[in-house]
């Protein structure tokens, strides 16, 4: 059960903060199809820093005393970076959606073909192969570990320490707090409120002074920044803190969250969670015991394991034919703004 | 009547791609030069000669003695480019015709991946010791267009039917696919074992004697893996512009895709003619496979259910390009396989590698996106230069009949998403 419950949160997490991404984009108006794409250089971007920087004597000499907050901080570091240059990736996009009025689907896709093409190209030539890796593991840098605490090998924590403590990331509970703030900002502040006018009527919001473009880029910077952490945080959880040009989908299913949760930040966690389950069945169905007797049901049924990789994907697709009638798309989104027009 | 070139819709839509071709051309330039001359161990020199390939690699034949790169006629180079632009070709059909109905067909590689798997089957599964090789050919031809279709509908239906976004169905059924297919070839008698170094590879047709012919064409270009495909995707092609332009089912499809509740209203079958158009663009998708591992020199890697085939996306730029045109798709899909081939050349003559092709086509669909800017620049210079060049050729003209303006995409995209309700 805690090892489903974290493996679960390892892909629901940077599905949600993704498909949060998402939100901000489509909420100021502007179809972000280049999450994917954004994921994948951000994920290469902050692989690439620790890659660089790991050898530098502040971090190595953390590692080697074995102090960990240092290396927490690190890590937090890394993601920064990765949502830095996530953001300047997106205003490519912003660009030609904001001030050239360019069709935002081709604009998207466009991005979705540079990110891993420039990504390998850069790979091949920094490393001579197809992965950037950091040196070392990510396990040992940075994951919690019971031993960090002062506890024994053999020492056990309660449930709730088991779970969601040890063998985890802070990267983890980062997202999940940024999540909550950010769902926050979108809802609660005038920042937030002006952000989502943009994406229903950004006639009438012009009307009352807002200025749309920014708006519109404010909330794609956002959503860069975030997917780009998003993609460092999938490349570190899952991947062992690799780049290789490839999130294996997980942008394309961040925007198939956003829609079934229906542009909601609550809604988009739940459905994250139900995706991230079977995301992790997909993975690692052999080593699920549900009940912890020992009895490994998922692979004792016998279903081939094709159809548990297809599962997340079946599932988006008939929850989606459920949902469309109620779904609720922003009413400007994909339309550029011209102040022209009426 | 006398228009200046300039005010021609066709013209302004070539312009404008060749403006996107040397913008992205120029990128992957630049991209070289920055890494060359921040990189010690690659220099300037390499960085003029990977500059030098990126505009010319078709022609490179290689290094002379004293190590520099020599160019010229290489037939080998041109016989491959040929033979790569038959899928690139047909995808980028099957991505226009779906572009032209108001649909954006990013489920071609889905598509692609099916027809595969019902080509490579078929053609490996019928023993031409029983049944004759051509019959085998057409009839694994013909599978792998109909598991394409088939495949292309399942976007099509849920689009019509229950109004979900055919970018998201088509990206998921993408996926399904990939794993459909892994599944398919997994533990199947058409894997690769003679081979122990190949891995999850499955046999090439040719070992069951099935392969497209080559026409002839090997003997113009010797030492490549040209074959018929290539006159096949051209008549497809021309077949698909007839389809699109002359027939009334085209101008329906085509109306559907310029406003889907305007056709309902005049009388056209809104729902059958996505499914249609869907199932078309799968069946072109599904042609592209089949003529490309029925060329009997190819082999097709099975385990797939992690990536998806870059062809299937490189559609995209070949549609884009061409305007959706079906008959400039003959010649975008030859100049990015032209890319490729560049590609193949930067990686085994430099330092560099294949994917500098990748940031260049990137940068061209980039391009592409606001190309009704570059027209629209392009239209205000032809206010000012009126009479100027009337008796250059004629460029690739748009279709005559036509429902939106000229031949060029509907960049007024429709504002709906994910099922919304209108």
């Amino acid at each position: 059960m805690t090892f489903l419950i974290q493996q679960t949160l390892l892909y629901a997490v940077p599905l949600m903060i993704v498909a949060l991404a998402g939100v901000f984009a489509e909420r100021s108006g502007i179809i972000n199809l280049a999450l994917e794409g954004i994921m994948i250089f951000g994920a290469f971007v902050g692989v690439l820093f620790v890659n660089l920087t790991q050898t530098l004597p502040v971090f190595a000499d953390a590692k080697a005393a074995g102090n960990w907050v240092a290396l927490q901080g690190y890590e937090i570091l890394a993601m920064v970076v990765a949502a830095l240059f996530g953001a300047i990736f997106s205003l490519l996009l912003s660009f030609a959606s904001v001030n050239l009025k360019a069709d935002q689907t081709i604009g998207g896709t466009a991005l979705n073909l540079m990110a891993p093409a420039l990504v390998l190209f850069l790979i091949r030539i920094i490393a001579n192969q197809n992965t950037l890796q950091m040196n070392g593991d990510a396990a040992s840098w940075f994951m919690l570990k019971n031993s960090l605490f002062g506890m024994k090998r053999t020492e056990k924590g309660n449930f709730l320490w088991e779970t969601f403590v040890n063998k985890s990331y802070i990267a983890t509970y980062v997202c999940i707090l940024l999540f909550i703030l950010l769902s926050i900002l979108l809802y609660k502040t005038r920042f937030g409120l002006r952000l989502r006018s943009c994406g229903e009527n950004p006639q009438a919001s012009d009307s009352l002074g807002i200025n749309v473009y920014k708006m519109r880029y404010a909330g794609t910077t956002i959503s860069g920044a975030l997917a780009g952490m998003g993609g460092f945080v999938y490349a570190l959880t899952t991947a062992n803190c690799a780049s290789t040009g490839d999130v294996a989908g997980f942008g394309f299913l961040a925007l198939a969250v956003m829609i079934f949760g229906n542009w909601k930040p609550l809604n988009i966690a739940g459905a994250s969670l139900l995706f991230g389950l079977f995301k992790c069945i997909a993975a690692a169905y052999t080593s699920i015991d549900i009940n912890g007797d020992g009895v490994y049901l998922l692979t004792e049924i016998g279903v081939s394991q094709h159809v548990y990789r297809m599962l997340p994907y079946i599932i988006t697709l008939v929850v989606l034919a459920f949902t469309s009638k109620k779904s609720r798309a922003p009413k400007a989104e994909g339309i550029p703004y011209d102040k022209g027009q009426r | 009547m006398k228009h200046s070139l300039l005010e021609k819709e066709g013209t302004r839509s070539v312009l404008a791609s060749i403006i996107s071709i040397l913008c992205g051309l120029l990128v992957g330039a630049v991209l070289i030069l920055i890494m060359g001359l921040s990189n010690d161990t690659l220099g300037p020199t390499s960085a003029w000669e990977g500059i030098r390939l990126i505009f010319g690699g078709l022609f490179a034949t290689g290094r002379n003695g004293a190590g520099a790169l020599t160019f010229g006629f290489n037939p080998s180079n041109f016989g491959n480019m040929f033979f790569r632009a038959t899928p690139l070709i047909l995808v980028g059909l099957s991505v226009a015709v779906a572009y032209k109905t108001g649909l954006f067909n990013i489920g071609a590689p889905g598509q692609y991946l099916l027809g595969t798997a019902a080509s490579l089957v078929i053609a490996l599964g019928i023993p031409t010791t029983s049944v004759p090789a051509p019959v085998v050919w057409l009839l694994s031809f013909l599978g792998g267009v109909a598991a394409g279709a088939l495949w292309g509908c399942i976007p099509g239906l849920v689009k019509a039917f229950l109004n979900i976004n055919e970018v998201l169905a088509c990206i998921m059924t993408n996926w399904i696919a990939a794993n459909v297919v892994t599944w398919i070839f997994d533990g199947s008698v058409f894997r690769n074992t003679t081979e122990g170094t190949k891995t999850a590879y499955v046999y090439k047709t040719s070992v069951n004697g099935v392969q497209t012919a080559k026409m002839g064409l090997d003997k113009l270009f010797p030492g490549s893996q040209i074959n018929g495909g290539i006159l096949i995707a051209v008549v497809i092609a021309i077949g698909v512009y007839v389809l699109m332009s002359k027939t009334t089912l085209g101008y329906q499809l085509k109306a559907c895709g310029s406003n889907r509740h305007a056709a309902r209203y005049a009388g056209i079958n809104d729902k059958r003619n996505i499914v249609l158009s869907m199932a078309i663009a799968g069946a072109l998708s599904g042609a592209a496979a089949s003529l490309y591992w029925l060329s009997g020199n190819t082999e097709f890697y099975w385990s797939t259910y992690q990536a998806l085939p870059a062809i299937g996306f490189n559609g995209i730029p070949v549609a884009l390009l061409a305007s959706s045109n079906p008959i400039a798709v003959i010649f975008t899909g030859i100049f990015m396989s032209m890319l490729d081939i560049i590609g193949q050349q930067v990686t085994t003559l430099t330092a560099y590698n294949e994917y500098i092709t990748d940031v260049i086509i990137s940068v061209i669909v980039y391009m592409a996106a606001f190309s009704l800017l570059i027209k629209t620049f392009l239209a205000g210079r032809a206010k000012n230069k009126v009479g100027i060049n009337v008796n250059a050729e004629p460029a690739p003209a748009a279709p005559p009949v036509s429902p939106e303006p000229g031949g060029e995409p509907p960049v007024q995209a429709s504002p709906e998403k994910g099922g919304e309700e209108k």
